[in-house]
């Protein structure tokens, strides 16, 4: 086993025949009509005037204006939002991932008593429906903030704990199962090396379990995100995110579509730029990957 | 379930506990704990009238249950079609989803050119926040002015009259859309993690034997990333089960009886009508079924792995 | 399983601790005090057409307001999205700012939790009185028999907007008085892709202030006066079906207006494609979509021939009222900022910005609300507008009956028939959702 588990390429079936590559090619051509179409309408409406956008529906803009994209920092103060939602999302990114990792570790390579009361306890946190512990969420905040001084309501220190927690059940469950694929043969060998439990975590399951913890942490950012309800009670106007933030566009007179598209896909820019430079360092990862 | 595998022969130390401490302790104070307080308002009559001081709200023992579920009057009835409508919504899109997703994977699983686009393509709607996301469907689902009435109508005459999807039953419809959008990419990026996972050797000895593509994905993709596939379709099932952010986007704080999803449905309960005992109660009893669900689902599976092992 | 033991102690002692202190709430500081003089916290509403412009505008005041006392006021202006949640939070908290913006509508529900200063004769004395404010303004700051909740901050009443140039291309000469009249002219003025009125109907509280000028029309406030909800009643029935007949029966409003509820039927009047509309102060609104203010004219909703009293009702009283939280550390601070909010120099300001009618009586004399639309809207406020009933289910209310009417608006779009049975069916699910409280 050790041998044959050798990854040299992304594993591939050989071959395909034609009527494979036909389905192909229509599928994916679908998929991707599906998928880019209202990345086409954000594109198109965020350079039409606000007139046009309210107008009948348009493929292409007959009046083509880069306005909206000037417009976007001073209806809503962007900016900030941008900065308070990458500060958010990469912390409880971090902090997530590194304490499921932990956490993985000893259930996929300890048997001790209590390990499937917090695995399932861990998962059935993923059952509790927002709403009902959004309110005591906020007044436990409120509390631990009268009783110690820590001020985590209304700071980005709330949020980050927050969804940390969201993300962190799945996290330690997709990693247990990436760890467990990964044959503890090469756990025995690097005892019989002489490592140590933390050493053979860095050396040995980390490398190996590399395109699982990138999965993790693009779900752990994007959970962090996108998330709307608990932001908005919780963050004021200096610390809201854009998940919320973007809300300001629909004011109290008007929405303004134009400008809402504009500024998701300038706020949506970097975030697909991460997605591609992660992709190819999934990829690498894995071609470069051979366990020792 | 207990079966033994090959585990290194460590001290029994405080080790494993050690490292759980972090996961645990935030998940305690996070979720549990709140949880339980929300378990408590479950029990108490918390309308407007006391949520600036709790503890004088009285006590309605199991009150708001008995409210909750009492199919007979309006308020049950609602929750009850509230709560068909949100398991038909999750079975729709859970299924979809995973089929696009596994569907997609299994065709990109091979080097093409384009597979890196394509790749990098599928995995925006999951990169876009989700506010701006559904807001666009929710201009794209606009009935005089929005792209798909533009489409079927104008251009395709399918239909007689531009139907509605953003009220009405249609409405079902657009939701399901929107959350397939949103949540198949998800999956596609997990299995195709899964599938670099499969020895490249299991392909070519099944290939040498003779089996096509299609036999390859029966006998050797599916049967391996079963314990992908185990996690990815639970979790999936939770989130949609408790998405609210889409219905929220898509329709605002009133949802149209055809896609009027629990979780839109508890927040009118509490934070719209301000009646948090009731809310909570609902909640309560979501969180039971999806306890039930859970784990009768953990069990199955759990089991049929096990026996394939 | 020591491990179980453990985890079920933590859990056990952590919640106890924790409901505890929970329950206890924002009790802890149940009063006002003047702990902290130097500074406020204040929550505006969005006014503007973005955040940006209102803090444009109220930044300047509020130096201002510095200058004179010292105090410094730290602004955040809350989105309307985010308010009500904001608020109710505060509330169960007790962590909140000082002074904040409701929405006048929430007043007696927000009244009902305790958790807003009620204003009572010796609080308005501090203030400069409650006779500098219009009556009706005033009435929609709580519930009658209570001390206001609230003070009026900027007020605003409904209006019928009606496009000159399509009324004289289709021949009529004035704006209608009545409904008979106004259906009729609807019709006339219902042409191809030309609706003759537009209505926001998938925005619950649009469907609930218009429902409810109607019920008053009809002689019902929806509620009984022992605050019992009447939704139900023949004459709220007859409210609501006059109101969704507009698509269903008379067919004078586009079945695309069911679910507009991102303001397209102010776009919807301003780009001519409808010739009437009915809304609160929509003036700086058109203009920004492009409508020159002589092609609109603004005259009072019609009210049934010969109606006297509440039935004379043509609009309700629309607008923001300013409350100070119980919980405030600078309660003196506070009601100084009050006063100087609704000064008549800041209340001719700021009303002015937001295109509002000033709720202070000597701010009105500006000349800047004698536009003839300001004119007609402050009129009705004057002297035809009734505010929304002031009970502690309010909020239910506007949500159960707001979403009741946006339902029927869309089974009428979708062509399906509406008829009394309907409509009461709808309402009578809707009474029946209201807590029995």
């Amino acid at each position: 086993m050790p041998d044959s588990f050798r990854r040299r390429r992304p594993a591939s079936p050989t071959a395909p025949s034609a009527s494979f590559r036909w389905s192909r090619r229509i599928f994916l051509t679908l998929l991707s009509l599906f998928t880019l179409t209202p990345v086409f309408v954000m594109i198109s409406s965020s350079l039409k005037p606000l007139q046009d956008v309210q107008g009948p529906f348009r493929w292409i803009p007959t009046t083509i204006t880069l306005r909206p994209y000037l417009d976007i920092w001073s209806t809503v103060p962007l900016w900030h939002y941008f900065v308070n939602s990458v500060i958010v999302s990469v912390s409880a990114t971090a902090a997530s991932v590194v304490i499921a990792i932990l956490a993985a570790y000893a259930v996929s390579r300890y048997r001790f008593p209590g390990r499937r009361l917090f695995t399932v306890t861990v998962l059935s946190t993923q059952m509790f429906p927002g709403i009902l512990f959004l309110l005591p969420l906020f007044l436990l905040f409120v509390n631990i903030g009268n009783s110690t001084g820590i001020a985590l309501l209304g700071s980005r220190g709330g949020l980050i704990l927050t969804y940390l927690t969201f993300s962190l059940p799945f996290a330690i469950w997709m990693l247990v199962g990436y760890f467990d694929s990964i044959p503890r043969d090469l756990d025995e060998a690097a005892a019989v090396d002489g490592c140590g439990p933390v050493r053979t975590l860095l050396r040995i399951l980390l490398p190996a379990a590399v395109p699982g913890i990138i999965a993790v942490s693009v779900y752990a950012f994007m959970t962090a995100w996108g998330e709307v309800l608990f932001a908005s009670v919780m963050t004021d106007d200096t610390t809201r995110t854009l998940a919320v933030g973007l809300q300001g566009y629909a004011t109290q007179t008007d929405v303004y579509w134009n400008q809402v598209m504009a500024a998701s896909l300038v706020v949506s820019v970097p975030v697909v730029v991460g997605f591609l430079l992660l992709q190819r360092y999934l990829v690498a990862g894995l071609t470069a990957g051979a366990v020792k | 379930m207990r079966q033994p595998l090959r585990r290194p022969r460590l001290p029994r130390t405080a080790l494993p506990y050690l490292l759980l401490v972090p996961a645990l302790l935030l998940e305690l104070l996070i979720h549990l704990v709140p949880m339980v307080v929300g378990v408590v308002m479950s029990f108490r009559q918390l309308t407007q009238f006391f949520i600036r001081d709790w503890s004088t709200a009285p006590w309605r023992g199991l009150g708001n249950y008995r409210t909750a579920v009492d199919f007979s009057a309006p308020v049950g009835r609602s929750l009850l079609n509230s709560f068909w409508t949100t398991c038909q919504f999750t079975v729709l899109s859970v299924g979809l989803s995973w089929l696009l997703g596994m569907a997609a994977a299994i065709y990109l699983q091979e080097n093409f050119r384009g597979r890196g686009l394509l790749r990098t393509i599928f995995l925006i709607p999951y990169a876009l926040p989700v506010y701006a996301a559904v807001i666009t469907w929710s201009f794209m689902f606009q009935h005089d002015t929005g792209l798909i009435n533009h489409v079927l109508h104008d251009q395709l005459h399918l239909t007689s009259g531009k139907p509605f999807w953003l009220i009405g039953d249609n409405s079902f419809t657009a939701l399901v859309t929107v959350s397939v959008w949103k949540t198949w990419p998800f999956a596609f990026l997990t299995l195709m993690a899964g599938l670099q996972n499969i020895p490249r050797e299991l392909y070519e000895a099944a290939s040498m034997d003779g089996a096509g593509a299609w036999q390859q994905v029966r006998r050797i993709t599916l049967p391996s990333l079963r314990p992908v596939n185990q996690v990815l379709v639970l979790v999936l099932f939770l989130w949609t089960f408790n998405d609210f952010n889409t219905p929220y986007v898509l329709f605002g704080r009133s949802a149209p009886q055809a896609a009027d999803l629990i979780s839109i449905h508890i927040y009118q309960s509490s934070f719209v009508t301000w009646n948090f005992g009731t809310g909570s109660a609902m909640s309560v009893l979501l969180l039971l079924f999806l306890l039930l669900v859970t784990g009768a689902y953990l069990l199955v599976t759990s089991r049929r792995r096990s026996a394939d092992a | 399983m020591r491990f179980t033991r453990i985890a079920v102690g933590t859990a056990l002692a952590s919640t106890l601790a924790l409901t505890g202190t929970a329950c206890g709430g924002g009790s802890s500081s149940t009063g006002a005090s003047n702990s902290s003089p130097k500074t406020l916290t204040y929550w505006a509403s969005n006014q503007g057409a973005s955040l940006d412009i209102d803090k444009q505008v109220l930044t300047p005041e509020l130096k201002k307001f510095e200058q004179q006392t010292g105090i410094k006021v730290n602004l955040e202006v809350v989105p309307w999205s985010d308010l009500l949640n904001r608020i109710l939070a505060a509330t169960a908290s007790g962590q909140g700012p000082d002074v904040l913006n409701i929405g006048n509508t929430w007043s007696a529900s927000l009244q009902a939790t305790g958790a807003l200063l009620p204003f009572d004769s010796a609080t308005f004395a501090k203030i400069g009185g409650a006779d500098r404010f219009m009556p009706a303004t005033i009435a929609s700051a709580g519930a009658a028999g209570q001390s206001p909740a609230a003070v009026p901050l900027y007020s605003m009443a409904y209006g019928l907007y009606y496009d000159k140039k399509l009324f004289q291309a289709a021949g009529i000469a004035n704006p209608p008085t009545t409904w008979d009249e106004l259906v009729s002219d609807g019709k006339k003025l219902t042409t191809g892709s030309q609706y003759g009125l537009a209505i926001e109907g998938g925005n619950v509280s649009e469907n609930v202030h218009n429902v409810f000028t109607l019920g008053q029309q009809h002689g019902t406030g929806f509620f009984d006066a022992a605050g019992k909800p009447q939704f139900d009643s023949p004459a709220a029935v007859a409210a609501v079906k006059q109101y969704v007949d507009f698509i269903a029966a008379d067919k004078i409003a586009a079945p695309g207006d069911a679910e507009y509820a991102a303001n397209q039927s102010v776009t919807d009047f301003a780009t001519g494609k409808a010739a009437m509309l009915m809304w609160q102060a929509a003036g700086a609104n058109l203009k920004s979509h492009g409508m020159n203010p002589d092609d609109f004219g603004v005259v009072p909703v019609p009210v049934p021939p010969g109606a006297t009293g509440a039935m004379a009702t043509s609009s309700m009283v629309a607008g923001i009222n300013l409350a100070v939280f119980k919980n405030t550390k600078n309660l003196d601070g506070a009601l100084n900022f009050v006063k100087f909010m609704t000064s008549t120099d800041e209340s001719t300001l700021l009303n002015k910005a937001y295109g509002s009618i000033p709720p202070v009586k000597d701010a009105q004399s500006d000349p800047a609300f004698g536009t003839p639309e300001l004119k007609t809207i402050a009129g009705v406020l004057a002297n035809s507008a009734a505010p929304l009933p002031q009970v502690a289910n309010e909020s239910q209310f506007e949500t159960l009956v707001g979403t009741a009417v946006k339902n029927l608006l869309a089974a009428a779009a979708a062509g399906q028939p509406i008829t009394d049975d309907t409509v009461k069916a709808e309402l009578t699910k809707a009474q029946q959702q209201m807590p029995a409280s």
